[in-house]
């Protein structure tokens, strides 16, 4: 395998991996937030015990967030290098200001959090976990700015052989970045009501803490029903954003070829790349493609045989992609309405409580298919009509390479499955006590003795 | 705005004192892994040095993602030509970085004494690792590494491995261990605290000799001292840091048991300045020919990146000083037995 191939594996591999926990904690800190805020006014002992129950699985989740993060940073340089030569005066710049403006207060804050239950007061405890909760999430913002510009590169000129900055203000202002941040948190705030939805059904089956989990679905329920219908909207608009952007995209992941008027779109269809065609095209809609594009039946899309061959993108992944995101964003939509619905009595649904727990992967298997659409449907470019990803790689051996990709392979995959270990011990130990809250669980957890 | 040749100068400096202070901060959670074998006889001892590192570890590995960032915003041809350069101890550093935040977050997460025991020894290699790498890779630096026109690093890890490279390898993990076993004194209580504070005395003097001997080899292997020569203020540096290393010695005994750490974070942090401040305006030096080097004229961003990147970074980095002294304040306390039986520690 050639030095590329290797280097978009191994990033893929490390970034689908990083963002197993990063929409988590975009979404369970506001709940973990909106939790703490009713203990403060309220003083009920329960919440404080939903905070410490929930707060546990999130930060199990978020150590694993942090370690991974910082190896997508430094990989620019050691993978990417003619690229960070080449975009770093905008790109750089974008990943600095995160790590200085968010990601210092989200893990600043998180040891007040963790740590200060008795170190400082309530209140003070209760603003800690608001701040990480705010933090990750304009952290979630700079970088998928900084992805908005791969994506719609804008606010630059040409200059000394590469991209400088021209205004930061349309950098910040892409409207491709913004599109894609508000298509993330919505889908990750939905992740985190989901996560919560399906451990609590688990427990209210087998009837344990009632009150407690009963508690949890009335938070989680209308967070999860309202991130699905935002996030919706904010994919439909995200679609529109792709089709004024990159056209070539958006023929990719609807496998539409031809450019014409009045697109339909084809209820089944299976794409034949060979030939630039479909296998299959079933079950008409006339004129859907042009209105989801542009709001219009009547508008023009451009199809894939519009643009050079080698400007295509792969498109069985990126239309399978597609789909799937698709009609998993509708099955979301119907299981937190009926979640919403039953939340003062989950228990009484068995089956939806079954199908709530089995669930909660979808979510994360979803998002990852959302990113690879993304990322995939912007190929051949790294930066979108501006620099292809193959001129991009440093120039390091394959060996190299290969060496390091097999070494995140085999390390990832331990912590892949420490991660659901751990995570799943403590969802179903549930929460401590409040009797034995403290000692007690500790000398069993920890051992006295070497 | 700011003329150009002020914005250079100024983020070199600022380069070099993130650098500074990741050492200075993560420098002691590093450190008390490396001494942890040396110092802890019971799990319970061992549990006082996880916590001592407990709500701190996070937060001061975000300097290293800072310095990061902020190579590759200000200085982004430096950023791709280091990274790329130091491909594979890099990933090493970052693997063990990897293993060690695994160690400190789930040791207490399983209930078995082999999975504690596993967690202790990656704790200790994913401290020593990243300690040592970090020493091998600055004092390659300073030295210059074979790096061509383009940027294309000829050698390989073995040849970062040389003489001086090692020594300041060395000088890393010792300077680390010295930092680790104050700042232990600092939060522990006791026959432990006794111990690591022994242990800092002895240290102390090796510290002390190994930056002697770097001192000289650097005089030897790099230009750096010929650079400072040119600008001899940058010697206040040295001098501090010397005074600071001093300093950690009369203190060692004092009743305060944060002013020896207090020192010793002054005099890394000053070496560590001092010896960066000596590479200006080199930020990889070429040894292959000094015209290949990656300086802050031609690796840097633009003006106008340089300029609004300043602007952020005054704005934020006060502040993020200001709340983390706020956090060491609150967890300012030592860790008790009390402390170990709380349901949030390690």
């Amino acid at each position: 395998m050639d030095v590329v191939l290797l280097s978009r594996l191994q990033f893929a591999v490390t970034v689908f991996f990083h963002f197993i926990f990063v929409p988590l904690t975009l979404g369970i800190t506001i709940l973990l937030a909106m939790m703490e805020t009713a203990y403060v006014r309220t003083g009920n002992e329960t919440y404080k015990r939903m905070v410490k129950f929930w707060g546990k699985l999130f930060l199990i989740n978020f150590v694993l967030g942090v370690v991974t993060g910082i190896t997508l940073e430094f990989q620019f340089g050691t993978n990417w290098s003619r690229y960070s030569e080449y975009v770093g005066d905008i790109f750089g710049s974008l990943l600095a200001i995160e790590a200085t403006l968010a990601f210092f207060l989200e893990s600043t804050f998180i040891a007040v959090w963790a740590f200060g239950w008795e170190k400082v007061s309530k209140k003070v405890h209760c603003t800690a976990i608001w701040l990480v909760a705010i933090a990750s999430n304009i952290s979630a913002l700079w970088i998928i700015l900084a992805n908005g510009f791969m994506q719609n590169p804008v606010g630059y000129v040409i200059r000394n052989g590469r991209a400088e900055l021209d205004s930061f203000y349309t950098v910040l202002t892409n409207p491709y970045g913004w599109g894609q941040y508000f298509h993330t948190v919505t889908s990750a705030w939905m992740l985190g009501g989901f996560f919560v939805l399906g451990i609590s059904a688990w427990h209210l089956v087998r009837k344990n803490e009632v009150d407690l989990f009963t508690k949890s679905v009335r938070f989680a329920a209308p967070f999860a029903i309202i991130s699905a219908i935002l996030l919706s909207l904010a994919g439909h608009h995200q679609g529109m954003i792709v089709a004024k952007y990159q056209p070539a995209k958006f023929a990719a992941m609807e496998s539409h070829w031809e450019t014409e008027k009045t697109a339909p779109m084809y209820v089944l269809t299976w794409p034949d790349e060979e030939n630039n065609t479909n296998f299959i095209e079933a079950i008409k809609i006339p004129g859907i493609l042009s209105f989801m594009a542009f709001s219009d039946f009547n508008a023009e899309v451009q199809g894939l045989n519009a643009f050079p061959e080698e400007d295509h993108p792969p498109v069985l992944i990126t239309f399978l992609s597609f789909r799937f995101m698709v009609a998993m964003g509708a099955l979301f939509l119907l299981l937190s309405g009926l979640a919403w619905i039953k939340r003062k009595d989950l228990a009484s649904s068995p089956r939806l409580c079954k199908a709530l727990t089995w669930i909660i992967p979808l979510p994360y298997i979803t998002i990852m298919a959302g990113w690879m659409l993304a990322e995939v449907g912007r190929q051949p470019w790294i930066v979108y009509g501006l620099m292809r990803t193959a001129d991009a790689v440093s120039p390091v051996p394959a060996q190299s390479v290969a060496i390091s990709l097999i070494s995140f392979i085999v390390i990832y995959s331990l912590l892949g499955v420490l991660d659901i270990y751990l995570l799943i011990k403590y969802a179903r130990k549930g929460p401590l006590m409040p009797a034995t809250q403290g000692t007690i669980t500790q000398n069993e957890d920890k051992g006295e003795v070497a | 705005m700011i003329p150009l040749d002020i914005l250079l100068g100024t983020w070199f400096f600022l380069w070099a004192l993130l650098w500074a202070i990741y050492f200075v901060l993560d420098g002691f959670d590093l450190g008390m892994a490396i001494i942890m074998p040396f110092v802890s006889k019971t799990n319970d001892d061992r549990r006082t040095v996880y916590n001592s590192a407990g709500p701190f570890w996070d937060g001061n590995e975000v300097w290293l993602i800072t310095a990061g960032g902020v190579t590759f915003a200000a200085f982004p041809t430096a950023y791709a030509v280091m990274f790329s350069a130091l491909y594979a101890p890099l990933f090493i550093l970052l693997f063990a970085l990897i293993f060690r935040a695994v160690a400190l977050e789930f040791r207490s997460k399983v209930d078995s004494p082999k999975w504690r025991c596993m967690c202790d020894v990656y704790l200790f290699l994913g401290s020593f690792l990243p300690a040592l790498l970090l020493g091998v890779a600055f004092a390659n630096l300073f030295m210059g590494i074979p790096i061509d026109g383009d940027g294309v690093y000829h050698g390989n890890i073995l040849k970062l491995l040389n003489p001086y490279g090692l020594a300041g390898g060395v000088l890393f993990v010792l300077m680390f261990a010295l930092h680790g076993a104050l700042w232990l004194n600092y939060k522990s209580e006791g026959e432990l605290a006794k111990r690591a504070i022994n242990l800092a005395s002895f240290l102390w003097y090796l510290v002390l000799s190994v930056v002697l001997l770097f001192l000289a080899l650097t005089d030897i292997y790099t230009q750096l001292l010929v650079n400072i020569n040119a600008t001899p203020v940058f010697y206040v540096f040295l001098i501090i840091a010397v005074l600071a290393l001093l300093g950690v010695r009369f203190t060692l005994n004092s009743k305060n048991h944060f002013l020896p750490w207090l020192c010793n974070a002054l005099f890394i942090l000053c070496l560590t300045l001092f010896a960066v401040m000596g590479m200006y305006p080199g930020i990889i030096i070429s040894s292959i020919d000094p015209a290949f080097s990656v300086t802050v004229f031609n690796g840097a961003s633009s003006h106008l990146t340089l300029q609004i990147m300043f602007i952020a970074t005054m704005i934020s980095i006060p502040v993020v000083i200001t709340y983390q002294i706020w956090v060491y304040y609150v967890f300012s306390h030592k860790i008790t037995q009390k402390e170990l039986a709380s349901d949030h520690a390690y």
